[in-house]
């Protein structure tokens, strides 16, 4: 249980970050708040070259109010989100979801960005960023761009980001102030990873109605037949519960009630 | 092997540790600090909890090099805090404690609850303080005995601020 032995470097800014990224030609890993990454260095299930630590990165942490939409430094901690240290632009939705994960000494290291490039389906973040329809802020080598939150993650634990690739932040537009949400989630234990994510956001003003089948054998799947759904039909939820790739009795039971119950919750 | 300075319960210390140690033996097998207990080493037993820069963190899964310039406060270093002080009577007195092992990851996470969240001074609460107790496991007590006395403190803190 104790970690291989590893290089250890902490980069003052993105533009090193990469740079040494590149260098250890994917034996490096970035590491943020280090709470998924370090029980997998201990696990020995991750060994790699060089641990790229980005503690220290100017601008990582910055969370910015950019009138419609606002933006997320990779490094916030879930312990600032679920503690309204920084603003909120979901309506309680974040701070909820914030609350809910692992345990407060996990929260007050772990990272919104590490979370998301870690790309856990079981994870909070990831269905939620889909959900909020965030939109992911990337540097590489070959400079900055700008991915979709349906095409972050592309399976479990695989993202759109290169080996040298580092996810600076998530753009988030801001809910309106008639929004509802629903969010429910299925743990054999308090803290314990998800087995089931139903999500659901209701913004009139804004023409949003979306939902998200996570916690599946992949990425979270964006209900299509929202109307359906909404509307109560158990034909829609079967389909979509049976989209997001869960057929297996258990799964697809669990998948959807979670799904019935967030949209429950977000219509009271 | 990296150069590391920090200060570990109010006192500064530079040391010399390789990357791939992490906090919770760097605390015990450089510093002789071992009230700071090695359960799971994945983060998910609660029994190495410290405090790092004023937090709550689980010291097996953070590395001691990343620790460079961080206020560190092991279970040691709470002697005379008046807190923890109203924390390890009310663990006696309520048996929140068997074979200890559990206890300063206990205390460190006890304190945060009761500081951090003082509202919880109701019997409805205790559902609330089970939930952020969640991370920390013991094999004796079966919690009742924390819990309790996690409760006594909330209430007593609250009487005590009332009369003053």
């Amino acid at each position: 249980m104790k970690a291989a032995a590893f290089q250890y470097e902490r980069p003052g800014t993105s533009a090193e970050a990469c740079a040494l990224l590149t260098v250890g030609a994917g034996l490096s890993k970035p590491m943020a708040g280090g709470q998924s990454l370090g029980p997998m260095l201990n696990l020995r299930l991750a060994q790699p070259a060089a641990v790229i630590d980005l503690t220290a990165l100017a601008g990582l942490g910055e969370v910015r109010d950019e009138g419609d939409t606002m933006y997320f430094g990779a490094n916030v901690t879930h312990a600032a989100i679920e503690d309204s240290r920084v603003s909120d632009p979901s309506r309680g939705l974040m701070p909820f979801v914030a609350a809910n994960i692992a345990y407060r000494a996990v929260r007050n290291r772990g990272t919104l960005g590490g979370s998301l490039a870690h790309a856990d389906p079981a994870a909070d973040w990831v269905s939620t960023m889909r959900l909020l329809d965030a939109v992911y802020v990337i540097e590489g080598p070959r400079g900055r761009r700008e991915v979709a939150s349906g095409d972050f993650m592309q399976a479990a634990f695989t993202t759109v980001l290169d080996a040298d690739d580092l996810l600076l932040g998530v753009r988030i537009a801001k809910c309106s102030a008639s929004a509802k949400f629903g969010y429910v989630k299925f743990c054999r234990k308090v803290g314990e990873f998800a087995e089931a994510i139903g999500a659901v956001l209701l913004d009139p003003a804004r023409c949003v109605r979306r939902a998200v089948i996570g916690a599946t054998a992949g990425a979270p799947h964006l209900v299509q037949d929202i109307a359906g759904v909404l509307r109560g039909s158990q034909a829609s939820i079967d389909a979509e519960v049976r989209a997001a790739g869960c057929d297996e009795p258990y799964e697809f039971q669990i998948h959807s009630v979670a799904l019935k119950r967030a949209v429950a919750q977000a219509l009271a | 092997m990296r150069n590391l300075n920090l200060t570990v319960n109010g006192h500064s210390i530079s040391a010399a540790v390789e990357p791939r140690t992490h906090l919770a033996d760097f605390l015990r097998e450089h510093e002789g600090l071992t009230g700071t207990h090695l359960g799971c080493e994945h983060g998910v037993c609660g029994a190495c909890t410290i405090e790092l820069d004023g937090a709550p963190a689980r010291s097996c899964i953070q590395f001691a090099v990343r620790c460079d310039g961080a206020q560190v406060r092991t279970i040691e270093g709470f002697d005379d805090d008046a807190v923890m002080q109203h924390l390890r009577t009310a663990f006696s007195a309520e048996h929140a404690l068997q074979c200890g092992f559990c206890t300063p990851g206990m205390l460190i996470t006890a304190r945060d609850i009761v500081t951090r969240l003082p509202h919880l001074v109701n019997d409805a609460d205790e559902t609330r303080i089970r939930r952020e107790l969640a991370g920390n496991l013991c094999r004796c007590t079966g919690y009742q005995g924390i819990v309790r006395a996690i409760q006594r403190v909330l209430r007593e803190r609250a009487e005590m601020l009332r009369a003053a």
